[in-house]
């Protein structure tokens, strides 16, 4: 049976093998036993002040104890491993838990290493793409030259002959006025556009990865923007330190769009009162509002932090698969770059537009834990009966407690870091010889 | 001289400097700005020396120079490219489509009417 993920979980397990009552610790961590009992739960989160007393009256690493931190560096770890090459000496990947737990600072800084690797990897091959393929920078260049020909083989005659003709003198010279302002503004342009381009591509985030910044800052819950007169989207954004590219700008304008949407289609307090009857049951929900799954989905991830409980994740992902949003959630390991597992129900749901999918999912490998998700694909064509059908699918996260059951659907985060052994879906082999 | 030039470039103010410097030492130039009838211009000229823009308007100078270099009528004509791109990529697929000179703009001039001059056999 695999470790749960879920801190509440191993607090209280480390409490009660310790013989401690619920009482004496609450009260040695400065908390209500029924603040405990509900933290014991996994209804409440956990701050790492908090934490780390609890931490001290279990005689417990807190890092042992917390969730999320844990499963995102034995992510990293392991993609820092598949990355080896076969001429380096291989790591000891069946120790990862012993080098860890040995080694904290050691296996952080590794990991750190890797998302940096990754990043900047992936930063060489947009930029070394961009160079050979880019059609704009292509052309740029070449008006550039072409003027810059121009300028210099006129310029040369005129400085050159001596005897030349007044009406011709006269001619190169407006030749030369003219590929001058050409060339002036060719260049303005090339550098215009390598000056945006280099924002976005070799900043130390995507677009996209700013946009989640942000949104993590203000725990995706936007609540300017659920109020009945709801400032200017630009307001909403404006002076964020998480968004510095027009790129991250832009996004974060059509998430705010379609933020204010949602809200306007399930404003809070009702949506809040709902949720207190009928429980996050998205389907029940969607009926009770008149609304479809996918504004469900991401209301209930957008509420604010003080409704209690884990939030829920969300990722969505387009008709190539890509995914276009990511709400991750402690223990459900969402890959930043490249496909993620193709057994999640996000991708089941992709390929039946418009059932709806439920299922109780196992993520592989230590650290990974018992999730119930909810998929929905939605088509729609948004240039009519000509145009193309466009699918936007959603995947709701919400953590699902207990023990493993059979009927669970064993899944990962991505092929080349999980451990599963005989999977109907693998892309490719995983660096993993044997699960952990 | 008596010597004949084919210029076939599409930019006009590099048409009116090349030209203008050749013509001044000696060369009748005639010009054509665009690809798609270029061979039949220098069918139409019969030029001693054709100088030839990699980057035309219809089809392309490799295109052009490959046809040329076929046609048993005209592949003797020395031809000198010129090329807004200097990468050696460009200068191999110069050579392999049979140019006699490969020239990266922004060019000289007197680099220009060398090459001519040498194609031409002038001395």
């Amino acid at each position: 049976m695999p470790r749960s993920a879920l801190t509440g979980t191993r607090i209280r397990e480390r409490r009660m093998a310790l013989g401690l009552k619920q009482a004496d610790l609450a009260r040695t961590a400065g908390i209500s036993p029924a603040y405990l009992n509900l933290i014991e739960h996994n209804r409440r989160n956990v701050s790492e002040a908090l934490l780390a007393r609890l931490a001290g009256a279990l005689a417990a690493d807190p890092a042992a104890l917390a969730e999320g931190a844990e499963s995102a560096l034995f992510e990293g770890l392991r993609e820092a491993a598949a990355g080896a090459t076969a001429a380096e000496t291989p790591p000891e990947s069946d120790r990862i838990e012993e080098f860890v737990g040995r080694f904290p600072g050691w296996a952080a800084l590794l990991g750190a290493r890797q998302a940096r690797l990754a990043q900047l990897e992936r930063t060489v091959e947009t930029l070394s793409d961009r160079m050979a393929h880019d059609p704009h920078l292509s052309d740029s260049l070449h008006e550039v030259l072409s003027a810059a020909a121009s300028v210099r083989s006129t310029a040369a005659i005129l400085a050159e002959t001596e005897d030349i003709d007044p009406a011709w003198r006269a001619r190169f010279h407006a030749n030369i006025h003219a590929d001058s302002e050409r060339l002036a503004e060719a260049a303005e342009a090339l550098v215009a556009y390598l000056d945006a381009s280099a924002e976005g591509e070799t900043g130390l985030s995507s677009p996209q990865e700013e946009l989640e910044a942000w949104l993590a800052a203000k725990g995706f819950h936007l609540a300017a923007l659920e109020r009945a007169n709801p400032p200017d989207p630009d307001t909403v954004i404006a002076g964020a330190p998480e968004l510095a590219t027009t790129a991250a700008r832009k996004l974060a304008l059509a998430h705010a769009a379609r933020y204010r949407a949602d809200a306007l289609a399930l404003p809070l307090e009702p949506f809040r009162a709902a949720l207190a009857e009928h429980g996050p049951d998205p389907a029940r929900l969607a009926q009770v509002f008149g609304v479809g799954l996918p504004v469900v989905f991401r209301r209930l991830a957008a509420l604010p932090a003080d409704a209690g409980g884990r939030p829920a994740g969300l990722v969505a992902c387009d008709g190539a698969g890509a995914i276009t949003f990511r709400r991750p959630t402690p223990g459900f390991a969402l890959p930043r770059f490249g496909a993620a597992c193709p057994l999640w129900p996000l991708y089941q749901a992709l390929s039946r537009p418009m059932a709806p999918l439920r299922a109780v999912v196992e993520i592989a490998g230590r650290g990974g834990g018992r999730f119930l998700a909810y998929a929905f694909c939605q088509p729609s064509h948004p240039q009519g009966f000509d145009g193309p059908q466009v699918l936007d699918a959603w995947m709701l996260i919400l953590p699902e407690p207990g023990p493993a059951q059979p009927g669970d659907l064993a899944v990962g985060s991505s092929c080349r870091v999980c451990p599963r052994e005989a999977c109907a879906a693998r892309r490719e082999p995983s660096f993993l010889a044997a699960p952990d | 001289m008596g010597k004949r030039v084919l210029l076939i470039e599409d930019e006009p103010n590099i048409i009116e400097a090349i030209g203008f410097i050749l013509a001044r030492d000696g060369w009748q130039v005639a010009t054509h700005s665009e690809g798609t009838a270029a061979i039949e211009a220098i069918r139409r000229e019969t030029p001693d020396v054709v100088i030839l823009d990699v980057m035309l308007p219809g089809r392309s100078g490799f295109d052009i120079l490959s046809e040329m270099r076929a046609d048993t009528g005209l592949a003797h004509l020395p031809v000198l490219m010129l090329t807004a791109k200097g990468q050696v990529k460009e200068r191999e697929a110069a050579e392999r489509a049979g140019a006699d000179r490969f020239m990266t703009k922004p060019f000289s001039n007197a680099e220009v009417l060398a090459s001519v001059r040498e194609l031409g056999g002038v001395t």
